[in-house]
């Protein structure tokens, strides 16, 4: 079974269950998140996808236990080798994560601290997780920026962010998230702000790197060509939800849910030149305005009437899972003319 | 132009070079020189009329600086680029100058920025109207706009709203509205879609290839997705540190790449068919253009670099209806193999 469930048989590395996300507004609360559930085995790579507001960043966000506030996690449960960790108070969940979770955000620069040479950010890291003397943090950091592949790294250990370039930077903020042997890397759009060419160097350090240590890495990304590459399993969000999770070569060869299919014609393909891309209408709903059942049932072209009411729950199709009610026993329910699902 | 007749729009020998200079004293005292940015450093570029011409290269290979200079946001170094048989840089009369203008816009890349927030999206997209004098009366002007509005696919009600109202999608489409509105012939796109998710990356350039069939617009569309410019353009410029490494038509130069560089691109792309297999990265980053290497600027990178590379810049020679500058694809050392792309869905 290749499902939601991760391919191996032992106990899942990550597990998320129900998890809600949401934010308390004046004009009511927002639920960002909303019933996310799925698994992360040992040495697996996760990719989630999906567009700006899908809620993919917040889900990564609550598992390392950085939600900025007022967004917090409204229920649900996050398990990391069996302990739950959404509920730890801030100084245990802080020895956790780096200890046991590594991060790696978009922006290189904006993690690394302007002011401190690479090498001493590297030591504090190691030292505040690993009991080691200040000569052997140094050389486990040195072996570190090494290993990401670093030209140099003796010398460039005493150097400052601004004198590395983007994908180098890149490297030692992979390589702050490996000080401690992390179990789990949450790497949220690794490779955006990076070019194809440096982008195609960090994306192949980071399949290494996991391959060698037996990481496993929850990869968010909006580019499905990373995910292509580099995913186990993928999932995609939409409007906060999980549309479709399935082995990686299942979802993008023969994905289930009509917004997954939708997304894969969109992407511009080599190869196949086409007169039109194939498009999906309209745009992801905001927060406030989610529609009832199907979030996505106003731009679907195969919806009925049962999208209109009842909210498709994750469902077996195919070697995946899809919140379709296409793979119903019962069907979409009934076509629906146009009118009545504007109104 | 094959038929001898001038193209429509012609860039020849375009520089533009940036004084990215300390100031006079910090210079004095640590006895350092000028230090100049060459952007672009010598282009030649023809755009046939009604076609689609792409730039594409890695960020800070000039060209976001090229689009800036054909509209005419900076004046070039050296060099000339003329719009239908008129030369931009010329200095010229405020009624030719606006004449010229209206011929011609420009689509930003970041639609929150290139929206003023305090305006209402009808007066954005009836400015340029109102500037150039295009309507009779307010009634045309109102006409005008709301039919704007329509074929970017909003309604002419959303004139009343203002930008923060608008998804990123629906603003870059009130831009596009607002660059029609002039009813120009050529528009300059810089990465219009980069900041767009791709499901609304699809929307806008369907939209863009339909309003080209319908108008007969001209496009210099500026990207560093080769994706997205395999299947807008016409014809294809590859650029690296200020230059064009290679020029071709779009099949051409995806089919029968030439220069390394537009190889190492080609098989950097992440592509939906890769999936377990690895990609071929590419050693080296993109050198600073301040301090650009000798000879052929890629060679650093190149794998088939020699001695002639490192010395001697190479020229723009023709070659398969296009043209790579490239020794040794002149001296036949390096085969053009043709690729092929499984992945026809």
């Amino acid at each position: 079974m290749a499902t939601g469930r991760s391919v191996s048989n032992n106990a899942p590395l990550l597990e998320v269950r129900h998890l809600r996300v949401e934010f308390p507004t004046r004009r009511g609360t927002l639920l960002a998140v909303d019933d996310v559930s799925f698994e992360i085995a040992a040495g697996e790579v996760l990719g989630v996808v999906g567009e700006s507001g899908a809620g993919k960043s917040l889900t990564g966000n609550a598992i390392i236990g950085l939600l900025e506030p007022p967004g917090r996690v409204a229920g649900g449960e996050i398990r990391l080798e069996g302990r739950r960790i959404d509920t730890l108070p801030y100084e245990e969940m802080r020895k956790v994560r780096g200890a046991m979770m590594g991060a790696i955000f978009q922006d290189p620069l904006t993690c690394l601290n302007p002011l401190y040479s690479i090498g001493r950010q590297l030591v504090e890291t190691i030292q505040t997780h690993l009991p080691l003397p200040a000569g052997q943090a140094r050389k486990r950091a040195i072996d570190l920026l090494k290993e990401v592949g670093i030209p140099g790294a003796e010398q460039r250990f005493d150097h400052y962010p601004h004198q590395f370039s983007g994908g180098m930077r890149q490297r030692v903020v992979i390589a702050l998230a490996l000080c401690a042997g992390p179990k789990l890397i949450v790497a949220d759009e690794p490779t955006t702000a990076l070019d194809v060419s440096i982008q195609a160097q960090v994306i192949a350090l980071l399949k290494r790197l996991c391959r060698e240590h037996g990481t496993a890495v929850m990869l968010v990304t909006h580019d499905m060509g990373v995910i292509a590459e580099t995913a186990d399993r993928v999932a995609v969000m939409y409007a906060g939800r999980v549309a479709e999770i399935g082995p990686v070569r299942e979802v993008i060869k023969q994905a289930k849910h009509p917004y997954t299919k939708g997304l894969m014609g969109s992407i511009p393909s080599l190869g196949h030149r086409a007169d039109r891309l194939t498009q999906i209408d309209g745009a992801m709903p905001r927060l406030t305005e989610i529609p009832k059942g199907c979030a996505f049932n106003p731009r679907c072209g195969q919806r009925g009437l049962r999208c209109l009411v009842e909210r498709p729950n994750l469902m077996t199709a195919g070697g995946s899972l899809a919140a379709c009610w296409l793979h119903d026993r019962q069907g979409v329910g009934g076509a629906v003319a146009g009118e009545l699902a504007d109104a | 132009m094959p038929d001898g007749t001038p193209p429509f729009v012609h860039i020849e020998g375009l520089k533009r070079h940036f004084d990215v200079s300390p100031p006079w004293l910090v210079r004095l005292l640590e006895r350092r020189g000028r230090q100049i940015v060459q952007a672009v450093d010598g282009i030649d570029i023809d755009i046939a009329k009604g076609e689609t011409f792409s730039l594409v290269g890695e960020s800070g290979c000039g060209k976001s600086t090229v689009a800036r200079l054909v509209v005419g946001l900076y004046g070039p170094t050296a060099g000339h680029i003329t719009f239908d048989g008129n030369d931009i840089g010329q200095r010229r009369g405020r009624t030719q100058t606006s004449a010229l203008r209206r011929r011609l816009q420009m689509i930003f890349q970041d639609p929150y920025a290139s929206l003023n927030p305090r305006w209402r999206v009808f007066d954005i997209i009836a400015e340029p109207i109102r500037a150039f004098g295009l309507a009779v009366d307010k009634a045309d002007l109102e006409k005008q706009v709301g039919d704007l509005l329509r074929q970017v696919r909003l309604t002419p009600a959303d004139g009343r709203k203002y930008p923060h109202e608008f998804s990123g999608g629906q603003r870059q489409r009130v831009s596009i509205a607002r660059a029609l509105a002039s009813r120009p012939e050529f528009l300059v796109c810089d990465e219009p879609t980069s900041a767009l998710d791709v499901s609304v990356q699809a929307q806008i350039l369907n939209l863009m290839m339909d309003l080209q069939r319908r108008f007969g617009l001209t496009y210099l569309f500026i990207s560093h997705n080769l994706a997205v410019v395999y299947h807008i353009s016409t014809r294809v410029g590859v650029m690296y540190l200020g230059r064009l490494v290679e020029q071709a038509p779009t099949d051409t130069l995806f089919k029968r790449p030439k220069h390394p560089y537009t190889r190492m691109l080609l098989d950097t792309i992440p592509d939906l068919d890769l999936t377990g297999r690895q990609r071929v990265p590419v050693a080296g980053e993109v050198p600073s253009p301040i301090n650009p290497p000798s000879g052929c600027s890629f060679h650093p990178r190149c794998p088939f670099a020699n001695e002639r590379c490192k010395r001697e810049r190479p020229q723009l020679l023709p070659i398969e209806g296009g043209a790579v500058a490239c020794h040794a694809i002149e001296e036949k050392r390096l085969t053009i193999e043709e690729r092929s792309y499984a992945n026809a869905r």
